[in-house]
């Protein structure tokens, strides 16, 4: 069942997937005659690369299209527009590879630990399950369940025949990433994966995750809201605010030398873990806009304490700044920002 | 300061139609006049039990409890009918982390407020409103006597939330019970929350509880942590004292087991297992099962609650001394 996609092809320097455009508009039902008129604007334009055996990971509040980019990446919806490369192969084109060959690649795992389980399936079953569909014999696939159970620190001969309901939360987030990993994916995309674990149970789950990837040789897309959680797995991040990047880059330039005034304001609404600095003023006001109607020129402008007029009439692309890209017009000489050179 | 509120030994039992919870163990502390008392503990900790259980709010016929509540010398669990509904409605006042809970969708938010201050203060209806645009103002809602005419599901999720608060003060409550009322908000949304119960805390010299599972949210608002694990407060002391020489071994491991700025790279020290079952009443340290300091006398019996140093309880009978801090 390993097609010749398992291996690296391309070459370490080759990105394992290129995003390029995306955009997902979701039209709102409503209106006249139940016709469209309105879309939610999830992702516009979005353009990423994923490097081989990285962490990518990405922040941003809710509503920002986090998600919506997950599901774009492994296509469980499809883009209105834009590419995608997996190894140097284009996705869902007359030269490139099928979407249902794309998905043994890229798995994924949610949030919701029981809900993405069957209950009337047991762990076993429920692990054997898309390697059986895919043509391995049931006692191989039984065979590689178990062991899979073993990887995620669940012991086989314990937890193989329970149910679901049978398991504590921690440990059906173990068996969902167990199960993402029965196809042997390349990448897998983690979607809020340790966001409902208690702390205790969230530290456990990331040493796991560290040590499958080095096992594995996986490659990883981490979604969060969890600033902390995400400096701590990924080598590069990005932020996203509305539907857009809004910065990209490596970790230690992200938190050591964050450039768009959204991520210094993310950052900065850490709470302290240090009672004599206690956070004495809030970085920005008001909640993130409607993606509805996300606000001209630039979408962070109604909540940024930089905005000048410029920037409700021009929006600001992604640019180079060395070490991160950074989507401001005050890092775009000429731009006719006071603070741009 | 005088105390506020003194909860002792305070148990909780559930009966299920399949089983019995024991949810809460033999949980005491104080809270002052002006003062926040931050409950950190884990899911299922009994953190919301507990906090409910001061508003009497558990289902009559399946909860059981014993101990003490009194609020201003006045005992809790004996109170029925009006006086009940005094406590609750003038007396301490309760926000959660879904507002939807406190806002009824088909009437506007003005109104809501409006009426709740009728009901508890006999005001006239032009002086309802104009008091509620005050709270309104005083949670820094922009443009107040606009908002007031709006539905709940015309604000945003952090505008409901203050608009929860600002419902929850219309009745001078002298105690304000807050079960995780900023986690489902948004990170820059969140620490502005925080900074207004803080400091409206302050203004108000409101005693407050204050429920989260993240140790970031208690340290910003408290004054004194105390940190539950299956049922029972098995720490409890000053914000400094808790954060800088934490005793307990369950609050260590979840101080260790954080994940913060710095820690890239390093493995992190997970606690193994998971928290008991409360089906039984524990018979030993609840958390033997999962300490690495355990010994037999951890066992024999629940250990009791005792004073570490001023002011600093722990509940354990190992040699936590001589652990490596
Ligand atoms: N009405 C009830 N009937 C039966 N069991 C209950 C009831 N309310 C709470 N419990 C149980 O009591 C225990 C403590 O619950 P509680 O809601 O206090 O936890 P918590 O610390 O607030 O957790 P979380 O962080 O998930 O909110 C849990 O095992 C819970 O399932
Ligand atoms: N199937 C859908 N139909 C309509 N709107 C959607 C759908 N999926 C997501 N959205 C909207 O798109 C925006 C981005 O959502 P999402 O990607 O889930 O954000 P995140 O994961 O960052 O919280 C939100 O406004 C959300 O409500
Ligand atoms: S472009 Fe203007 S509004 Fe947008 S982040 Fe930069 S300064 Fe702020
Ligand atoms: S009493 Fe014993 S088992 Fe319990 S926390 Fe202390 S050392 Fe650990
Ligand atoms: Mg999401
Ligand atoms: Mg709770």
């Amino acid at each position: 069942m390993d097609s010749v996609l398992s291996v690296d092809r391309g070459g370490p320097a080759q990105p394992l997937l290129l995003a390029k455009n995306l955009r997902k508009h979701f039209p709102i039902p409503g209106g006249l005659l139940g016709r469209a008129t309105r879309v939610v604007r999830a992702v516009d334009d979005l353009t990423l690369s994923v490097a081989k055996g990285e962490t990518l990971g990405v922040v941003g509040e809710s509503g920002c299209g986090k998600s919506t980019v997950a599901r774009l990446l492994m296509r469980l919806i499809k883009p209105d527009r834009g590419t995608m490369i997996l190894d140097g192969d284009p996705v869902d084109e007359p030269h490139g590879i099928t979407v249902n060959e794309l998905r043994r690649h890229v798995q994924m795992v949610f949030q919701d630990s029981y809900a993405s389980l069957n209950p009337r399936l047991t762990i076993v079953e429920t692990l054997a399950f898309a390697p059986k569909a895919h043509g391995l014999p049931h006692a191989e696939a039984r065979g590689r369940s178990r062991d899979l159970l073993a990887k995620v620190g669940l012991e086989p001969d314990t937890f193989a025949d329970r149910y679901p309901h049978e398991l504590s939360g921690g440990q059906r987030q173990r068996v969902n990433i167990a199960r993402a990993l029965a196809l042997r994916p390349r990448l897998v995309i983690l979607d809020e994966a340790v966001s409902a674990l208690d702390k205790s149970v969230e530290a456990q789950v990331l040493n796991m995750l560290v040590d499958l990837k080095d096992e594995f040789g996986l490659t990883y897309v981490f979604i969060s809201h969890d600033l902390n959680v995400v400096q701590y797995l990924s080598d590069r991040v990005l932020v996203m605010y509305l539907g857009k990047i809004v910065e990209i880059g490596d970790v230690e330039a992200i938190y050591g030398k964050p450039q768009h005034p959204y991520t210094r304001a993310l950052l900065s609404a850490r709470p302290t873990m240090d009672p004599r600095r206690r956070t004495q003023e809030a970085p920005i006001q008001g909640d993130p806009p409607n993606p509805i109607d996300p606000p001209s020129g630039c979408r962070f402008r109604t909540r940024c304490p930089f905005a000048e007029s410029v920037c409700a009439g021009t929006e600001p692309v992604l640019a180079d700044t060395g070490k991160q890209s950074v989507a401001c017009l005050m890092y775009v000489p000429g731009s006719g920002h006071s603070k741009a050179a | 300061m005088s105390n506020l509120l003194e909860v002792r030994d305070l148990h909780v039992t559930f009966r299920t139609p399949d089983r019995i919870v024991h949810a809460v163990n033999g949980v005491s502390f104080d809270v002052k006049r002006g003062e926040t008392l931050g409950i950190l503990g884990e899911s299922g900790s009994g953190k919301s039990v507990t906090l409910r259980s001061i508003l009497k709010l558990h289902p009559t016929h399946r909860t059981r409890w014993s101990g003490s509540i009194r609020l201003e010398g006045d005992e809790v669990l004996d109170m029925t009918g009006s006086v009940l509904a005094d406590l609750r409605g003038n007396r301490v006042a309760m926000i959660f982390q879904e507002p939807a809970t406190a806002f009824d969708p088909v009437f506007t938010v003005g109104h809501q407020i409006a009426e709740t201050i009728k009901r508890h203060t006999g005001k006239s209806e032009t002086d309802a409103w104009a008091r509620a645009k005050d709270l309104l103002e005083m949670v820094r809602i922009p443009s107040p006597a606009q908002r007031l005419k709006a539905y709940p599901h015309e604000m945003s999720g952090g505008m409901r939330q203050r608009a929860m608060i600002a419902l929850a003060l219309s009745c001078n409550p002298s105690l304000l019970l807050a079960d995780e009322p900023t986690t489902a908000l948004d990170a820059t949304v969140q620490i502005q929350v925080l900074l207004l119960i803080r400091e409206l805390q302050r203004e108000l010299a409101l005693g407050v509880i204050f429920v989260t599972h993240d140790i970031g949210v208690a340290v910003e608002v408290s004054d004194r942590i105390g940190v539950m694990y299956a049922g029972k407060l098995v720490e409890l002391g000053g914000v400094e004292q808790m954060v800088d020489a934490p005793r307990h071994p369950y609050t260590r491991g979840l101080l260790a087991s954080t994940v913060h700025g710095g820690m890239r790279g390093r493995r992190l020290e997970a606690i193994p297992g998971a928290p008991p079952d409360l089906a039984e009443v524990p018979a030993a340290c609840s958390f033997a099962p999962r300490c690495k300091y355990v010994e037999p006398k951890c066992l024999a019996a629940p250990p009791p609650l005792t004073a570490a140093t001023e002011g600093h309880l722990v509940r354990c009978v190992g040699r936590i001394d001589t652990l490596a801090a």
